[in-house]
């Protein structure tokens, strides 16, 4: 792969031109199969998704929710293995083929699942599946340069986090090291829905334009279209996880065609509002 | 490589909070100025000599070091070699070493103007001696506990509501003390400006592995004088038992760079050695990342966390304190293990020759003591670190020797 041709810069850069925030959708690898899973990231592409990403579930994930938590359980407890979740990506990549615009998938992925399988055997096993970056979001940044480095030699993105604790400069500084976007982490805490936007959030986004050129998205607790709605000016995408997450366990005790419809529905509900 | 070149074990971790390859710091970003800020503070109140003095006069008056160095006559004569000695740990205050933590970090929380405690526990020890540091030092804690150790540990969870503390069931994962870990981390990171979490052992991101490992070393320095003054010379050999490795390395950091010592940790064996039998995380794990450092951990293929097991609730961790990792690939320290049964034997044997009652996590250092002295001269000696006592144990030892 060409590292001036990642997927999620022509995605941005896109995006940019007809001035539309993205909307990224959060997706746990196998729950509650692999086979509803692309199931979902169909419906989600469909209603107006432009990235995925890929939630690669994990015992211990201290960076999430209870939400995403418990949805890892339950993938895991059906055996889940990294194997499964290349295959998915190959088959959520060939849906591209049936549109005009490729869908960008990045992973999120602890470090210690990386580490296991080795950096190299996972990046190798990750660009033949078609990731075009991850987001490990238990790597700060001063951890981060060896997983960055053979990640550059590859094409891919590694996906910076900050937080409202991260002070201005040194969040300035993540910005400008950020591949492919940065992930504006909205609230201190962990990832799970919330209802308001807080005006610090916003004034961090405005200091962080004018400060870096990076495309910047805002996660954890995007749970509402208003949310949306009052955000979009301010970013250049957004991050839906555990709102949509929480509607996995459903699939469960009811029809999988009822549950896709509604995820389809809240999706097109998010992305109408971030257009309008 | 001359004596005057070579960098003494003892000097880690550097900056990064590195010893050799491992440690560092695996966080969320929502937690790296927070421990940036700790770490200024620990390093602050540690070259302080008002502090020390401060925690000092609290491990004395309420603690009530120093802990005894106790010559085990009749272990001994049942090895028949090596003369035993106990570190009597179990003394302190709350009946285990864990207090010795929590005094120091209780304090350094009131120095650093935090309003709030949070902390994780398996068995409940840990929680115990948090909660206790809390009520002296009249600060609110929760104490995060698997819902399934609180229904196997519901005297600790009494002591802990006595003492003021707020228990919080932990329903995710596992329910054990991973998944407490994993919540105190989560409370943490919401909460992080007016809250310490004071994690229980030398585990965890940077500086929580050598702030521990600072608080718990007291236990090394006094064996090590108490051993001059009784002896009027080192012990040959220091067992300490292994689960997050707390009192190990409280025990062994003062005698790292005394060459002559032989350090020993003993992990748990459990009842076999397939996955999910044991806690040997030093023995059968691989270098990995979890709970925020870099160090051994028994993991799958797929990197996810392996179940583990021991009949010492204290000892059943799959991580261990990345010191331990550097002790052990440098060669400095030997882990090795003790079974269930033998553990249980242990804990008999020491009882009805000692009259002391060890904790389970004890019996096992203890088995481990008594082989090795067996093998040694009359005039050697070997120190066990008696990290706490038994009584906590006595139902489950109850119930397992059939005396239900």
């Amino acid at each position: 792969m060409n590292p001036d041709s990642n997927a999620i810069d022509i995605c941005f850069a896109t995006l940019g031109k007809k001035g539309r925030v993205a909307l990224i959708p959060f997706v746990t690898a196998g729950d509650p199969d692999v086979k509803t899973s692309l199931k979902v990231c169909e419906v989600l592409i469909e209603n107006g998704a432009d990235l995925i990403e890929i939630g690669f579930p994990y015992s211990d994930p201290i960076a999430d929710g209870p939400v995403i938590q418990a949805s890892y359980t339950r993938a895991l407890a059906k055996n889940i293995k990294s194997s499964q979740i290349w295959d998915l990506a190959k088959a959520i990549k060939s849906l591209d083929r049936h549109r005009n615009r490729p869908v960008p998938l990045v992973g999120m992925v602890s470090y210690s699942l990386i580490h296991r399988q080795g950096v190299e055997e996972f990046l190798n096993h990750a660009n033949d599946a078609g990731f075009s970056g991850f987001i490990v979001p238990d790597l700060p940044w001063d951890e981060s340069e060896g997983l960055e480095k053979a990640m550059q030699t590859r094409g891919l993105k590694l996906i910076q986090l900050v937080a409202p604790t991260t002070p201005l400069e040194r969040a300035a500084t993540i910005a400008r090291a950020s591949g492919g976007f940065l992930y504006c982490v909205s609230i201190s805490g962990i990832t799970g829905a919330r209802k308001d936007i807080p005006p610090a959030l916003i004034e961090r986004l405005k200091a962080l334009k004018c400060r870096s050129s990076t495309p910047l998205c805002v996660g954890f607790g995007i749970s509402q279209p208003d949310q949306a709605e009052m955000l979009k000016g301010h970013c250049d995408g957004i991050i839906v996880g555990s709102a949509l997450v929480k509607q996995f366990v459903r699939f469960s005790n009811e029809p999988v065609e009822r549950v896709l419809a509604d995820i389809g529905l809240f999706c097109s509900s998010m992305r109408k509002a971030l257009d309008t | 490589m001359t004596i005057a070149e070579k960098t003494p074990l003892s000097a880690v971790p550097n900056a990064l909070g590195r010893f050799g390859p491992f440690g560092g710091k695996y966080v969320p970003e929502t937690l790296f100025e927070a421990l940036k800020e700790l770490e200024k503070a620990f390093r602050s109140a540690i070259g302080d000599p008002t502090f020390l003095a401060e925690v000092d006069k609290w491990l004395q008056d309420f603690v009530g070091r120093p802990s005894r160095l106790f010559f085990a006559e009749r272990l001994t004569k049942h090895a028949g070699g090596a003369k035993i000695y106990l570190k009597r740990e179990d003394l302190n205050h709350t009946g285990a070493h864990k207090i010795n933590n929590c005094i120091g970090q209780a304090l350094l929380a009131k120095r650093m103007g935090k309003k709030r405690i949070i902390a994780e526990t398996g068995a409940g020890q840990h929680g115990v001696a948090t909660a206790t540091a809390c009520a002296v030092f009249d600060l609110p804690c929760v104490v995060y506990m698997g819902e399934e150790d609180i229904r196997r540990q519901k005297l600790n969870v009494f002591k802990m509501c006595a003492m003021g503390a707020t228990v919080s069931p932990v329903t995710s994962g596992s329910r054990t003390l991973r998944d407490a870990v994993n919540e105190a981390m989560r409370d943490w990171m919401a909460s992080v400006g007016e809250t310490h979490y004071i994690l229980g052992s030398v585990v965890g991101p940077h500086p929580f592995p050598q702030m521990v490992r600072e608080f718990q070393a007291v236990i090394g320095r006094e064996t090590r004088l108490q051993c001059l003054a009784q002896m009027g010379k080192l012990p040959e050999a220091v067992v300490a038992c292994v689960g997050g490795g707390s009192n190990a390395a409280g025990m062994f950091y003062p005698f790292v760079d005394d060459a002559s010592v032989e350090l020993i940790g003993v992990e748990a064996g459990g009842r076999g050695f397939g996955v999910g039998e044991h806690s040997l995380t030093l023995g059968y794990g691989n270098p990995g990342v979890l709970h925020g450092t870099f160090s051994y951990v028994l993991q799958d293929e797929d990197g996810q966390t392996a179940d583990v097991h021991s009949v010492s609730a204290g000892l059943d961790y799959p991580g261990v304190g990345p010191e331990h990792s550097y002790w052990k690939v440098n060669n400095r320290v030997r882990y090795t293990s003790v079974n269930d049964k033998e553990a249980l034997d242990g804990f008999q044997l020491c009882s009805r020759l000692e009259g002391i009652l060890p904790a389970l996590e004890t019996s096992h250092a203890l088995v481990e003591a008594i082989r090795i002295a067996s093998k040694m001269k009359p005039s050697e000696v070997v120190v066990i670190c008696f990290s706490g006592r038994g009584d906590k144990d006595c139902y489950e030892i109850a119930r397992l020797l059939g005396h239900e």
